[in-house]
């Protein structure tokens, strides 16, 4: 690189063929930039080369000290896939910690919610005080520093976002090379989202540039995750390659790159599967607990693209097993009728002998009304008390239900956390468009640091795959996972939308007749009225008047 | 007989108490809890507003060198004399110039300051002498022989608020009236150089009137010119479609430096700037350049220059962090495969400085690269760009943008070019001036629309906010246009843009949107069933009360008669 150039830029791309059959690809790009949004001096930076411009002044005008945004489509599978290299929950989700000098948290948290969903293309507009939580364990900084003050952290998810090409085609106008060159010529949105699962992020944190920490740089990380039903959606046959899952080869690596790699997730070869055009280049690297072999295609060599300059990865399946994940988790609703519910969140540990904490993160919107005192988290049927609670009170259209646990797994078990509710009616303008579909109530979020099976390296080198060094690896013995559960919908009692004009009617009416009785009452003269003779008497004194005989009295 | 009269007497006085209850207690209920809450708003000032009557004025000084005047002359100085010129733009327009002439003999210290050799020399130390206020001139007359300005120059216009004039001959034996009305058509001339013309001001009066009277020229001064706002931001974009054969270095940073942010500290009471610059890779033109075998090379002619544009904006994104404008200048360094490109104008000629510009949008250049490598080069090239090069077409792009028109002067005048500082004082009085009057015009146009508005449509809620912002925006038009009567250039802008702040601010408030649209019949369709059963009973018992009364009125009449 040009001396002067403080900046640079990776990519990569993992593809994990999935015991279920289907086949996961990450990509990650990172841009990484020596300096500092938040200087204190008076100079601003303004002046860009490959983080992009728009990110940065977003970056600097909102004192952002992290920010982590994801768009996800669809839901990802613990118990079949494993654990992913970036989990994110379904619909949107956006954290951010803002720095310490920052006075107005919630007008900075607005306005930069606006400013992304113009970026993004996305509703995060939607975001507001009452889906944004503070939790105070669950999320903590990714980059340097050790911020503990949650007052400067903002979290929300919207379980309802859609994902689609409108989100995709920003969030690639990021990239410097676009999609012109690289690895993001493979996507193709067509592609991309005819696929189970669909997510995008953007991760922005300061970062050390070496192991001794002595100076700091920026790193902008956007990953994208896919997995590709070829199994069940293709001939039932087990093979992929890189041109059946995106219709496209690669050609060259993005010029700008200084490195631009793809792996493939080899540790089951050869009994599984075979994989063409073969590589002697191998990487071996601990992730998420276990001890992983890499295929490893170097994208910014000649050779790997051939004779035909052009490069396609062929994979064919050959046997079948499954692992169980360590953690997973999962959510639903139950209870019948429409006031009441109950939330079960189920929290699994498939370790055999070892038993590990997780911090479990529930955000509940304010119109389900929890009932805490009927919180129960029960393992094994016995009761099992949380050592740590937060718990922050949901206030009627102002903020949603917040709650943090830490509990305590014992090995080889299911942890139910159950908790009843009972649904708040809504005022009638606060029904979304479609009510009767029912309204979301996002994932919740289980942290925690699992036990790995094989030692984790520690050590922080710079030529590390970026998938495995998202986030850092403090102890040898485990590791950090986030796992989040299916977010859910919940019905709630929904009125007649023309009630409103009904109910004048009506009520005038009601006003109207009382009105008039009463109307009636008071102007109405009353006076004594001669009862008329009944009927056979007036017609006996009519026949006695013609006869001239006296009438009757 | 009796008991029937009184039951009569009660029921009508039941029927009265329930009429009187509803009219006093009922209506005015009703009407307060169904109101629409409307902030007061001063309508008056804002009709007063509607019709603007703009006077301008100009301080002209007139210092007599010695030499000049003959010792008779000199006695009857200093003398001041005021010009008013007016101009009736419009129905509800009208324009006033009063230029003010204060003649006077020049002090010791300015005589020495005019005994520099070069005519640069004397107006720094002029300079050095005396500031003079923003929007004032002063016109030092020197003698027929100074030998100051070169033999044809009559004028020469400094870099700040100064010039000189050569005094034109005459005889001693005229009086000083004459010698006076002499010099007049010269220092008119210096003047609508040095300060506003009339075509620049109905120019920036564009926003109020319709442009009948003004010249093309203006025309098309006024239409580059992006508008009026509290800021800017300055984007400049270096586009590199091919990262493959050339990796582009501009040390764009010192650049901005060194060449841009001298005329923008310049320019900081006008507006605030901010400059940024990105480097776009894999980014193209719209247009496919045309290969011209008698040159071997790519040109692109001026009918498919508004092309170009539109493609390359998709990639050039908007400030996230702030709504001003956007003045996007970029460098387009085209790839090796269609180098050396060219830019042609409507006669088919080269553009020597290889770029163009779109009106209130920004600035393009091309950059060709092709002599800085062989064939045989590795690629990708390191190529460093020239940033001198590059920034003199983007100042001058930029100069063209905010307004800094090219002044056509007078045959026998010299312009001092302005130098580091990218802007003569002179200049920057003619930019305030426009953009003074523009900004008023802009922010009363504002003002009388959402007044119109607010008093067309009954329904808007008013806040007390925006009633804030309205009468906040009205006490600063009032004092920008009190100032510009006065001569306080610097005030008047000031105060303009602060109106036009809060109008903006009040006219796009979100507030005004609620209950824009409720339309009267549903509000009806909802009283009927509530009023009409209420209604019809008292009315009739009313009617019948009435008719009652008049009955007996009558029956009285006649009884005494």
């Amino acid at each position: 690189p040009h001396p002067g150039t403080r900046d640079q830029f990776q990519e990569e791309l993992v593809i994990r063929p999935l015991h279920s059959g289907d086949i996961y690809a990450s990509f990650q790009f990172r841009t990484l930039w020596d300096t500092d949004f938040l200087q204190e001096r008076q100079k601003k930076v303004s002046h860009y080369r490959l983080f992009p411009k728009s990110l940065g002044q977003v970056l600097s005008k909102f004192s952002v000290r992290e920010l982590h945004i994801s768009f996800t489509q669809g839901f990802w599978r613990t118990m079949q896939w494993g654990q992913p290299f970036i989990p994110s929950p379904p619909g949107a989700e956006l954290w951010v910690w803002f720095h310490h000098t920052v006075s107005d948290v919630d007008g900075n948290w607005k306005e930069l919610t606006n400013v992304l969903s113009g970026i993004f293309c996305a509703s995060l507009n939607f975001i507001d005080m009452t889906n944004t939580v503070q939790p105070s364990a669950s999320f903590k900084p990714l980059g340097l520093g050790n911020a503990t003050d949650h007052r400067f952290l903002r979290y929300a998810t919207l379980p309802r976002e859609i994902v689609c090409t409108e989100n995709l085609t920003p969030w690639k106008k990021l990239l410097p090379c676009g999609s012109k060159a690289g690895l993001a010529v493979l996507m193709k949105s067509e592609k991309l989202f005819h696929s189970s699962f669909h997510s995008q992020a953007v991760h922005i944190r300061p970062i050390c540039q070496d192991e001794q920490c002595t100076s700091k740089a920026w790193e902008l990380r956007q990953t994208l995750n896919v997995v590709f039903d070829h199994y069940t959606s293709g001939q039932g046959k087990k093979e992929w390659s890189l041109f059946k899952m995106f219709s496209r080869t690669l050609t060259e690596a993005c010029p700008l790159a200084s490195s631009s790699k793809v792996y493939v997730d080899i540790t089951d070869n050869p009994e599984l599967f075979e994989l063409s055009p073969a590589t002697h280049l191998l990487s071996r690297a601990v992730v998420l607990g276990d001890r992983r072999t890499y295929s490893v295609y170097d994208l910014t060599r000649a050779e790997t693209f051939g004779q035909l300059r052009s490069f396609n990865l062929l994979l064919r399946w050959k046997g079948d097993n499954m692992l169980r994940p360590l953690l997973h988790a999962e959510r639903y609703v139950a209870g019948f009728g429409l006031q009441t519910g109950e939330i079960h969140t189920v929290i699994y540990n498939n370790h055999p002998y070892r038993a590990f904490p997780v911090l479990l993160m529930d955000s509940v919107p304010w119109y389900l009304q929890l009932y805490v005192h009927t919180l129960t988290v029960t393992s094994k049927s016995r009761d099992n008390k949380p050592s740590y609670i937060h718990y922050q009170p949901a206030k009627d259209r102002h903020r949603p239900h917040l709650l943090e646990m830490l509990i305590q797994l014992p090995p080889h078990s299911m942890t139910e956390v159950t908790v009843q509710f009972e649904r708040a009616l809504l005022k009638w303008t606060e029904y979304t468009p479609d009510p009767n579909h029912g309204f979301y109530v996002g994932s919740s979020v289980v942290s925690a640091l699992v036990p790995s099976m094989v030692a984790m390296s520690t050590n922080f080198t710079q030529d590390q795959p970026l998938f495995s060094s998202f986030v850092p690896v403090k102890e040898e013995s485990s590791y950090f996972v986030r796992v989040y559960t299916e977010p859910l919908l919940v019905n709630l009692p929904t009125p007649d939308f023309s009630m409103p004009y009904n109910v004048i009617c009506l009520t005038c009416t009601v006003v109207a007749v009382g009105y008039g009785s009463f109307y009636n009452l008071l102007t109405r003269t009353f006076q004594v009225d001669e009862p008329s003779p009944p009927l056979a008497k007036r017609l006996a004194n009519f026949i006695r008047r013609i006869r001239g005989v006296p009438l009757l009295a | 007989m009796a008991a029937l009269q009184l039951e009569k007497q009660r029921v009508r006085n039941a029927v009265l108490a329930i009429a009187a209850v509803v009219i006093v207690v009922g209506i005015p209920l009703w009407w307060k809890t169904t109101e629409t809450y409307r902030a007061w708003l001063p309508y008056s000032e804002i009709s007063q507003l509607d019709s603007l009557q703009l006077q301008l004025s100009v301080d002209i000084e007139v210092v007599f060198s010695r030499g000049t005047l003959t010792p008779e002359q000199q006695k009857k100085v200093p003398l001041s004399h005021v010009n008013v010129k007016e101009h009736q733009v419009d129905a509800k327009t009208g324009l006033r110039y009063k230029y003010e002439t204060r003649y006077r003999t020049a002090t010791i210290m300015e005589e020495d300051a005019l005994n520099q050799p070069t005519a640069a020399e004397a107006d720094l130390s002029l300079h050095m002498l005396s500031e003079n206020s923003c929007g004032s001139v002063v016109v030092y007359v020197i003698p027929e022989s100074s030998a100051l300005l070169p033999v044809d120059v009559k004028v020469y216009v400094g870099q700040r608020r100064t010039a000189l004039l050569r005094s034109p001959p005459f005889t001693s034996s005229w009086s000083l009236k004459e010698v006076l009305s002499n010099l007049d058509v010269d220092v008119k001339q210096v003047v609508s150089t040095m300060s506003f013309g009339h075509q620049d001001i109905v120019a920036a009066l564009s926003n109020r009137v319709r442009m009948t009277k003004v010249n093309k020229e203006s025309m098309a001064d006024s239409m580059r010119t992006i508008k009026s706002s509290p800021g800017y931001e300055i984007t400049f974009s270096l586009l590199n479609p091919d990262p493959k054969s050339h990796s582009l270095h501009w040390d764009i940073e010192g650049a901005v430096q060194s060449y841009i942010q001298p005329l923008l500290n310049k320019l900081a009471p006008i507006a605030n700037f901010s400059v940024d610059s990105q480097i776009l890779y894999y980014a193209v033109l719209g247009v496919n350049p045309r290969f011209d075998n008698s040159v071997s090379a790519y040109t692109l002619g001026a009918d498919s220059l508004s092309h170009v544009i539109n493609p390359v904006e998709a990639r050039l994104g908007s400030n996230a962090a702030s709504s001003n404008p956007v003045l996007n200048f970029l460098l387009y360094v085209p790839d090796a495969h269609h180098s050396p490109l060219y830019i042609r104008d409507h006669s088919k000629r080269e553009v020597p400085s290889n770029a163009f510009h779109s009106p209130r949008w920004g600035g393009i250049m091309v950059y060709n690269v092709n002599e800085m490598y062989g064939p045989e080069a590795e690629r990708p090239v390191d190529i460093n760009i020239n940033m001198a090069k590059v920034m003199g077409v983007f100042l001058a792009q930029l100069r063209l943008m905010l307004g800094v028109q090219r002044t056509h002067p007078p045959t026998g005048f010299v312009l001092q070019s302005p130098g580091s500082a990218g802007l003569a004082d002179w200049e920057l009085d003619r930019l305030l001036w426009s953009r003074s009057v523009e900004n008023i015009a802009t922010a009363s146009t504002t003002i009388t629309s959402l007044a119109q508005l607010l008093d067309q449509i009954g329904n808007i809620v008013i806040n007390d906010n925006i009633a804030q912002q309205v009468s906040s925006a009205v006490t600063s038009l009032q004092s920008a246009v009190a100032e510009l009567e006065a001569g306080n250039l610097a005030f008047a802008l000031h105060y303009s843009r602060e109106a036009i702040l809060a109008s903006e601010r009040a006219f796009f408030d979100p507030s005004l949107l609620h209950l824009l649209y409720f339309p009267d019949d549903q509000k009806f369709a909802i009283y009927i069933p509530l009023f009409l059963p209420m209604c019809v009973p008292i009315v009739l018992s009313l009617l019948k009360t009435v008719s009652e009364a008049k009955q007996r009125l009558a029956d009285k009449q006649a009884k005494r008669d």
